[in-house]
């Protein structure tokens, strides 16, 4: 097991999960690449080891998920070792997506995020079909409001636009308004029963209910094909797509690989990657519109692990990445809800995306003070001496040898934080400024601190806001 | 407007939590009034009088006074069409001017871009508060995000004054742009450069700032403080943006002892950055915009008020035509919407108002059409 292994394990970690410390890297390279990311792949057969039984007892809202929500979702990224179910819980969140500033449902939310989680990387057909009787989305998109006779057509608009195809591909339209009126028509009667939000009875779960009455049972003509549609036939309508594998793929593209351009411009603008987007179309349509065997296909695919930081880190994964590194909140205590907070200022709230269009990403993530923000707070973190996993990368430097130079100090600090690259010219300057005073003694009371100050100058670098 | 007039500056102060319009400008002469209000009435006697009808909540006397100069225009019965008695879709709306979707571009964002196209002043717009309002986000716009002017800047975790100018110095040369990069890095090397840059200037504006005004110890009135340093240190800031901590006024409960609290505090604020500006004769560049997401329910619970709709914002500055404006909303429980005040002017009727009349700028194409203006700006 050599450096590369443990450095693509790294890249594996960040990008199917929200990293992870040294020692889990090592562990992981050890039983090899493939058999990780089949490990990732299968968090049914894998322990997650969160011991949520024991954070229930301390974080005692979390028991009926009334309240807490943002922290309970946060605390499974940071303890689960099913990284990728969490990682792909978010992913989901981010495209199929509702707010909580509308639904104001806690348990309605956590209801769909489960969802999520069971259903995130199995068949893309039966996820929208989950979604679609999903309540939380059903009173988001006001498919509750759609009636026979009188439709409303945010829900059958956005399934296409947002959800499943995108307005066009390769500059054509997917689909026209006819079709959109006649998707929404297929969905009156999916609707919910008790009412969202809860009051004045309070706020019980809503669940979805299908109401023959109020369903559309004339003829319709979706996207070339004519009957008697209900909502299921229109799904697997749009799943025989091109354009649904081709929407699905450039997602999984942009979430995991490499930054690539915003869902709107997707008609126009073609993929940053067109042969990786086509192996992944290819496999979407091989079997049977598998949204795991589409990951197992793009892990393991050289662009994907010739990918290392081409992507800027999302708000949710610097700050989750940054408590892993630490080794911070792995057991239950008081002043968990900053941490919600800290996402938020840096410009990713979860439950509450900006839009039924999600959050943009890539550079859009960074702007003067969400900049500063997110600087300040890794700066500090790793700053934190008492954090375990602090500790454990000075340890592990003073372990090298009685005496190393600034370049050893530097390098190592990298290495350990998860195999980071920097520019030349950034590398220079870290060693320059860390090497002031010559070569530096490990046993020095002082060399904690020596550490630290250079593992902030590395996560106040432009490199290191990318992943 | 005179020729030799400076540059228009907008303040703005956003009451998050959604005050209670009816016992911020209470209709004290209507029964009904006191019929809605057993617990939480305030005596007519005890209400600062704007007229025979209408006045303003005792705790707000310094807003009072300065209204008796008539520097305060009262905008009654604002609100949006469709109300939604969310606090954060509500705040959504009011950020992005856009009642019918959701908006992701701030009104006050895309004013920025078109008072500084060619992003010459990295602190045209410069915010104080945790995390930046979504009113002056917007692409391409560079705004400082400042959590408290006096620990405002880049790797402020690092001790000492050596090791931290060295750190900066290192950042400086970090995010140098570097030929051939690509736009994603360019970006990232200019948002560096301008946050550290903004950081500068900005730790320059305690320094240089006397005053014998002596604001409250509170967050919010710090905030305010930071707004005078700013605008007094004249770096060329056309907005300036707090605001009280998310869900202060958001009183469903033992309103009787918040809000009185809340409108002191918040009133001696708005009145010590007036006399602030004032001693150092800047205060004529300056109007203050005041609002909150949405009003509160006009039956009280007994002990607070529900989430309602229509509301009250105000506008402060000597550049106003003081006095009321818009309807007051019927208490007549027929004419209520759903219990809550029926609004009778769109919130943008405002925003265009201070856009064109005051800033100077086009508010049809930042507000995405075309709103009926008031005459509030002299």
């Amino acid at each position: 097991m050599g450096n590369n292994d443990i450095a693509l394990m790294a890249h594996l970690m960040r990008r199917a999960g929200f990293g992870a410390r040294y020692e889990e890297l090592e562990e992981r390279a050890a039983k090899g690449y493939e058999a990780t990311v089949e490990e990732l792949l299968h968090p049914e057969d894998n322990p997650d080891g969160l011991d949520l039984d024991l954070a229930e007892r301390y974080f005692i809202e979390w028991n009926h998920h009334t309240r807490g929500l943002p922290e309970y979702t946060a605390w499974r990224m940071i303890n689960s070792r099913a990284a990728l179910a969490e990682k792909m819980t978010l992913f989901w969140h981010g495209i199929l997506c509702t707010a909580d500033s509308k639904t104001q449902s806690y348990i309605t939310s956590h209801a769909e995020l489960e969802m999520f989680r069971r259903c995130g990387m199995g068949s893309f057909r039966d996820l929208l079909l989950e979604i679609s009787r999903d309540p939380a989305m059903i009173y988001y998109l006001d498919n509750c409001l759609s009636h026979k006779g009188a439709i409303n057509e945010n829900y059958g608009r956005e399934l296409l636009e947002l959800f499943s195809m995108g307005v066009g591909m390769d500059g054509k339209f997917n689909y026209t308004e006819q079709d959109v009126k006649e998707c929404a028509r297929a969905f009156t009667g999916w609707t919910i029963a008790n009412g969202i939000p809860g009051q004045p009875y309070g706020r019980y779960e809503a669940r979805f209910v299908y109401n023959p009455a109020d369903h559309d049972e004339g003829e319709k003509t979706f996207l070339g094909e004519t009957g008697n549609f209900n909502g299921e036939d229109i799904i697997d309508v749009i799943c025989k797509k091109p354009a649904a594998a081709r929407f699905l793929s450039r997602h999984l593209y942009r979430y995991f690989v490499a930054d690539d351009s915003q869902v709107p411009s997707w008609m126009d603008t073609p993929p940053r990657d067109p042969d990786t987007i086509k192996i992944l179309e290819d496999e979407y349509f091989r079997s049977g519109y598998n949204i795991r065997s589409m990951l197992r296909v793009l892990f393991n695919s050289d662009a994907f692990k010739n990918a290392q930081f081409s992507r800027i880190k999302s708000p949710v994964e610097t700050v989750i990445g940054t408590l892993r590194l630490a080794g911070d909140w792995t057991s239950p205590k008081p002043g968990f809800e900053w941490i919600f907070d800290e996402m938020k200022y840096m410009g990713q709230e979860i439950l509450n995306p900006p839009s039924v269009e999600g959050w943009h990403t890539g550079r859009e993530w960074i702007d003067g003070g969400t900049l500063v923000h997110r600087i300040n707070f890794t700066a500090e973190f790793v700053a934190d001496v008492n954090h375990p996993g602090i500790k454990e990368i000075i340890g592990r430097l003073a372990k090298t040898a009685p005496v190393i130079t600034a370049e050893q100090l530097v390098d190592g600090c990298l290495q350990y934080m998860g195999h980071y690259e920097l520019a030349d010219g950034t590398r220079n300057m870290l060693i320059e400024q860390a090497g002031k005073r010559g070569d530096l003694n490990t046993s020095a009371e002082d060399f904690p601190e020596q550490v630290t100050k250079t593992m902030q100058m590395i996560v106040a670098t432009k490199e290191y806001l990318y992943a | 407007m005179t020729s030799n007039k400076k540059d228009p500056v907008l303040v703005v102060l956003q009451m998050s939590g959604a005050y209670d319009a009816v016992n911020t400008i209470i209709p004290y002469n209507d029964p009904r009034y006191a019929d809605s209000r057993p617990v939480l009435q305030v005596a007519p006697e005890e209400v600062l009088h704007i007229n025979d009808q209408v006045g303003f909540h005792p705790a707000m006397k310094p807003v009072k006074d300065l209204y008796d100069q008539g520097k305060v225009a009262v905008i009654q019965g604002i609100g949006y069409p469709n109300p939604i008695r969310s606090h954060f879709r509500s705040m959504d709306i009011w950020h992005t001017a856009e009642p019918d979707k959701m908006g992701t571009e701030g009104w006050l964002g895309k004013a920025v871009r078109d008072l500084d196209p060619n992003k010459e002043n990295v602190l045209t717009a410069v915010s104080f508060g945790r995390g930046l309002p979504r009113a002056l986000a917007s692409p391409g716009v560079s705004v400082a995000s400042v959590g408290s002017l006096e620990s405002y800047g880049v790797l402020t975790g690092i001790d000492g004054e050596d090791q931290r100018s060295e750190a900066l110095d290192i950042f400086a040369r970090m995010y140098s742009p570097l030929i051939g990069s690509g736009p994603a890095n360019d970006y990232l090397s200019q948002t560096g450069l301008d946050a550290l840059k903004g950081a500068d200037i900005l730790n320059t504006a305690p320094l240089t700032y006397s005053s014998s005004i002596e604001y409250g110890g509170d967050v919010f009135s710090q905030w305010v403080k930071n707004v005078s340093q700013v605008h007094l240190a004249e770096f060329g800031t056309r907005v300036l943006y707090t605001g009280l901590n998310p869900g202060a006024f958001d009183t469903h409960a033992n309103q009787n002892i918040a809000f009185p609290k809340l409108w002191g505090q918040v009133t001696n604020a708005v009145s010590d950055l007036y006399e602030d500006l004032k001693e150092h004769h800047k205060n004529e560049e300056v109007v203050i915009l005041m609002f909150t997401e949405f009003g509160r329910r006009v039956q009280e619970n007994g002990s607070g008020t529900d989430h309602g709709s229509g509301s009250v914002a105000f506008v402060i500055g000597d550049a106003v035509n003081g006095g009321v404006y818009g309807e007051y909303p019927s208490l007549d429980p027929a004419k209520l919407d759903e219990g809550d005040l029926r609004w009778n002017n769109d919130f943008r009727s405002t925003y265009a108002t201070l856009l064109d009349k005051w800033m100077g700028l086009d508010s049809q194409s930042i507000l995405g059409g075309n709103f009926e203006q008031f005459d509030f700006i002299r």
